[in-house]
């Protein structure tokens, strides 16, 4: 009888965790409280592959993180996700500010960093002309990248899926209760057992380690905020720009994303309410008025949405991945925040390794590599785009024109092997309604398509699961129920 | 009694001075032009407005926008509203078309303002 | 034509001598005009299914007073020009997205029907019109929750489709569609709690106002703004606060309103993308191209009108302009060159975003010219005032000039044949 594994949390460790297990005989199921994977922090962070240079000499973030960076380029060709190495830059202000560069560099260097070393302001100014002309120096780390954090989440989930991964949405694991043989599992959705489990529950996964362990572990919420700017022909950095990292993190940094957007942010903010994600007038005029010290010429005309994420910041401010102690079958990924996403890569091999070794899992005789898509239509040349929509006309239906996204494409992210359900889920995987309108002349299509694709009324179809739907009822019923 | 009211014939929006003396409009004050004179009169003893709508077509995706020829008595939008709730029709349309005949004892018809195929 | 281009691609380049983007209220009208004056090899490009733009969902009434002198619903407006548009033969793809354009007006666009198309332009129309500006470009704070729409998708769920977003609403911003829309929710049964608008005065025309929420008892909250979005999946409130002269929210004016909808109609930003891949000059006041007085922009053979250009109220000067871009196009490929030499347009004191910016004293005899601009506030009794260098040439008095009405100014042929060169400004004052 094969094992079964329950893997708690769809976000990028979840997913990734999922696709390393896939490759061993096991029956593997995963959980996930949202309506779709990366519905939580993996969908709202800054989605910068971090160099390695900022975690302590010896920690598990350490060692994660720069074992993780350097799978990434790989992984990314391997489940077709988005990666761009980029490069960053961590600036300095002052003198002082120089002894943290030298600091993070002598970091880097114990962690196994390469490609660093600091650059003076001329060198700065002509590699980033948008930065501020007062920056004394810089650490220049060009083995920094960016990729689309819910994009990989997807293209792992997407991978895991292809390997029978099975995948059930809106399962809030409620109670984990061990059992002689095993674990019980008391979810929104009925109980389930499993042999194994997998805790990957990101800002909840303290509460689900404490149920099982006497050792405690105490997980604050550290929301963060956003602004998001439309891409430009030409980028306003070039780099990720950091500024000197404080106690509450690396600050504010501004960002190119892997689709040529800037971001600014995020503030880092301890709050009761692990799942409030609402954003604050606050700590928008902050980041805004921290953005600027990197760059003075900034200005929100181009600004297209803001939005908040919640980091899971472990007081041992360190990560927490293995076994958890004493309780055979259980095991854990806790206080994953930045540079989990940085780290994932390497969290799920390692532990995936663990778990196969521990638990005497045999890998399968084959392991399906990941589904292939086609290159986005944006992305595509003339004579690309030509052929495609010869071959599939729906290729020649633009719904999103912000992002250039097609019917075809809206298609085949609902058609996907965890395929969207939401407009929100659709948006994630195409980039429709992402753009500078934000889904104003798109939504409606998209809505369509999905009631389509899903065989449900259009009254049906949510923004983000749950309550979220979009219309109320037609119109003549409106009227004739006149329940206003 | 003086009644300031704002012209909605226009974009231009004139202001008019409006007196009213037992229920009939003696001045008109204000107005840009004779549009205005005559809205006043209407607006102070008989207010009226053209009711616009979409109404479902059968086996259709898109509704078929229809409208009161004519503007009908202010108190009867409401009303009008709820009969068109009512209202399916069958494609094709033509734009122009009576779709309801004298709606809700105005004496006026609801017509179609496109065609549908 | 770009020199990578394939072989078989190269094969199958179309040539035209007015390409027009959009079959909307100005894409019809330049079509129109180009043919009438003389240019038979048109294509207008539409990227919807159905020609008619944004008019089709517009099925209120109010339009053509101008240009037709009698009162139509959007989707007859619009019909006008269809008919008149097929009368003529002008051939008209829908379903047909432009994706790029350049300076050399080379064009490609894409459809099911045809696959990937592409263009050499004589002379090429801009008219793709404009968007409204979404939540984020306000960064307003709050929760990302459904039940959040810009007016004009809401307006197009509710007139086109037939569904309904929401029952209990709320509207931010005053403009024309959100007023209109704050009339359509309240027929259709649900209730309009507020409109909610930033500034001391309203974007939109006063006969709205009166006819889409004095109506309706619906109340026009000037100098409010929304400051909180609350609600987890769907919206369950808005907080909403006064402002004080510089817009910033007065601490301790905070009101919740419970409300499971918020309509954002909070303005228009012409939609310029493809201008802008053709390096036409922009004009940062009006978010469109700089053109010429005939409306030909920084790039030789391209030409914009309508929304895309700047803006407009009403549809009727939507279609007139276009119909003077749509014959001076006309007239550019049929190669009637203009002489004479060119005298800039400037914003003057209180007016933003003078149209055209570029005007020409011809050599020979002209037509009259429409000035276009919005007052930067409104003013009563005040005086449009238009100046040659330091002499004034004109000055005009109007009773009430507001920013959220275009204002129009002819221009006579006697008087730009006899403009000096300098810069001629344009200015409201009191």
């Amino acid at each position: 009888m094969k094992k079964k594994i329950i893997i708690i949390g769809g976000g990028v460790v979840g997913c990734a965790v999922a696709r390393m297990l896939s490759r061993y005989e096991a029956d593997i199921l995963l959980l996930e409280g949202g309506e779709d994977v990366a519905s939580g922090a993996s969908k709202a962070n800054s989605g910068i592959v971090h160099a390695g240079f900022d975690a302590k000499p010896g920690s598990i973030k350490a060692l994660t993180n720069v074992e993780g960076a350097r799978m990434y380029p790989e992984l990314c060709r391997e489940v077709d996700a988005p990666y761009v190495q980029c490069g960053a830059m961590v600036l300095a202000f002052s003198e002082e500010e120089r002894k943290t560069l030298e600091k993070l560099y002598a970091q880097g260097e114990a962690n196994g960093v390469e490609g660093q070393r600091i650059i003076e302001r001329d060198e700065i100014l002509e590699m980033e002309p948008n930065v501020n002309p007062e920056v004394v120096c810089a650490l220049l780390e060009e083995t920094s990248g960016l990729t689309s954090p819910y994009e990989l989440t997807c293209a792992l989930a997407d991978h895991a899926a292809v390997n029978d991964v099975e995948f059930r949405m809106e399962t809030l694991v409620e109670r984990i209760i061990k059992q002689d043989n095993g674990f019980l599992l008391v979810t929104n959705k009925g109980e389930m057992e499993a042999d194994i489990i997998v805790n990957c529950a990101g800002v909840h996964s303290a509460e689900l380690h404490n149920q099982l362990s006497e050792n405690k572990l105490n997980i604050i919420p550290r929301k963060g905020e956003y602004y998001l700017l439309d891409h430009q022909a030409e980028p306003f950095f070039a780099r990720t720009m950091f500024q000197c990292p404080t106690k509450m993190g690396k600050g504010i940094l501004v960002s190119p994303t892997a689709h040529g957007n800037t971001l600014l942010g995020p503030t880092a903010e301890d709050v009761e309410d692990a799942t409030d994600v609402s954003t604050t007038a606050g700590s928008l005029a902050k980041v805004v008025e921290a953005a600027r010290r990197t760059w003075p010429g900034l200005t929100l005309k181009t600004s297209i949405t803001t939005f908040a994420g919640i980091r899971a910041h472990c007081v041992t401010d360190d990560f927490v991945v293995g076994a958890v102690e004493g309780v055979y079958g259980a095991y854990e990924t806790v206080g994953i925040e930045s540079p989990g996403l940085s780290a994932a890569p390497s969290i799920a091999k390692r532990l995936s390794q663990q778990i196969a070794q521990e638990q005497g899992l045999s890998l399968k005789a084959e392991w399906k590599p990941a589904p292939r898509r086609e290159k986005p239509f944006y992305a595509m040349t003339l004579e690309e785009r030509a052929a495609i929509v010869r071959d599939n006309p729906e290729y020649g239906a633009l719904v999103c024109r912000c992002e250039q996204v097609t019917e075809a494409e809206i298609r085949a992210a609902i058609r996907r092997p965890v395929g969207a359900r939401t407009i929100d889920g659709v948006k994630r995987r195409t980039r429709a309604g992402m753009g500078r309108c934000q889904g104003g002349f798109c939504s409606p299509r998209v809505l369509e398509i999905l009631s389509e694709e899903l065989n449900l009324a259009p009254t049906e179809i949510t923004k983000c699961g749950g309550e979220s739907k979009v219309l109320v009822g037609t119109v003549a019923d409106a009227l004739r129920k006149g329940d206003a | 009694m003086e009644r300031q009211i704002t012209c909605i014939n226009c974009p231009v929006g004139c202001r008019l001075q409006v007196t009213v003396e037992d229920g009939v409009v003696t001045a008109v004050n204000g107005h840009g032009c004779k549009r205005g004179d005559t809205y006043a009169r209407q607006e102070c003893v008989a207010p009226a407005r053209m009711v616009t709508a979409a109404i479902p077509v059968e086996n259709r995706k898109i509704p078929v926008s229809v409208k009161t020829r004519t503007p009908i008595p202010k108190e009867k939008i409401f009303a009008c509203m709820e009969k068109l709730s009512q209202l399916t029709v069958k494609a094709p349309v033509k734009m122009g078309q009576v779709l309801l005949t004298d709606v809700c004892g105005t004496g006026v018809d609801v017509i179609a303002t496109k065609n549908v195929e | 034509m770009p020199d990578m281009l394939s072989e078989e691609l190269r094969s199958q380049v179309q040539k035209v001598d007015i390409l027009i983007v959009g079959a909307g209220p100005a894409g019809l009208a330049a079509a129109i005009a180009a043919k009438e004056a003389g240019v038979d090899n048109l294509l207008v490009l539409e990227r919807e299914e159905h020609m008619g733009g944004i008019l089709r969902q517009c099925i209120h009434n109010g339009f053509g007073l101008h240009r037709f002198k009698e009162e139509l619903t959007g989707p007859e407006y619009a019909q006008r020009d269809i008919d008149r548009a097929i009368e003529l033969g002008i051939e008209v793809r829908c379903g047909t997205t432009v994706l790029s354009i350049d300076e050399n007006r080379f064009v490609t666009a894409v459809s099911k029907e045809r696959g990937v198309q592409l263009f050499e332009c004589g002379a090429l129309i801009l008219a793709m019109g404009c968007r409204e500006r979404p939540r984020g470009a306000l960064g307003t704070p709050g929760t990302r929750c459904a039940g959040i729409y810009s007016a004009g998708t809401a307006q197009k769920y509710v007139n086109l489709e037939g569904y309904m977003p929401g029952k209990r609403v709320v509207i931010l911003g005053s403009g024309d569609i959100g007023l209109i829309m704050a009339r359509r929710m309240t027929l259709q049964g649900a209730k309009v709690l507020a409109c909610v608008e930033i500034m001391p005065y309203s974007g939109g025309l006063n006969r709205n106002i009166v006819q889409c929420l004095e109506d309706y008892d619906i109340p026009l909250l000037l100098s409010h703004t929304v400051v909180d979005i609350h609600g987890r999946e769907r919206l369950s409130g808005v907080t909403i606060a006064k402002v004080d002269a510089n817009k910033n929210p007065i601490p301790g004016t905070e009101q919740y309103i419970q409300c499971d909808t918020l309509l954002l109609s909070v303005g228009l930003l012409p939609e310029n993308e493809l201008t802008q891949m053709a390096h036409v000059e922009m004009s940062p006041q009006t978010s469109g191209a700089v053109v010429d007085d005939t409306f030909q922009t920084s790039v030789e053979g391209i030409f914009a009108c309508g929304n895309v250009l700047h803006v407009h109220d009403l549809v009727d000067f939507v279609s007139a302009e276009s119909m003077r871009a749509g014959k001076a196009a006309a007239q550019y490929v049929l190669g009637k060159s203009r002489a004479g030499r060119y005298a800039k347009v400037r914003d003057g004191s209180n007016v933003r975003g003078a149209v055209p910016q570029r005007l020409l004293i011809p050599e020979t005899e002209t037509e009259s010219v429409q000035l276009m601009f919005r007052p930067a506030n409104v003013f009563e009794n005040a005086y449009i005032v238009i100046r040659d260098g330091d002499k004034e040439i004109l000055r005009q008095k109007k009773r009430v000039v507001a920013p959220g009405e275009m204002c129009e100014l002819t221009l006579k042929p006697e008087l730009i044949a006899a403009l000096s060169g300098a810069d001629i400004t344009v200015s409201v004052e009191q």
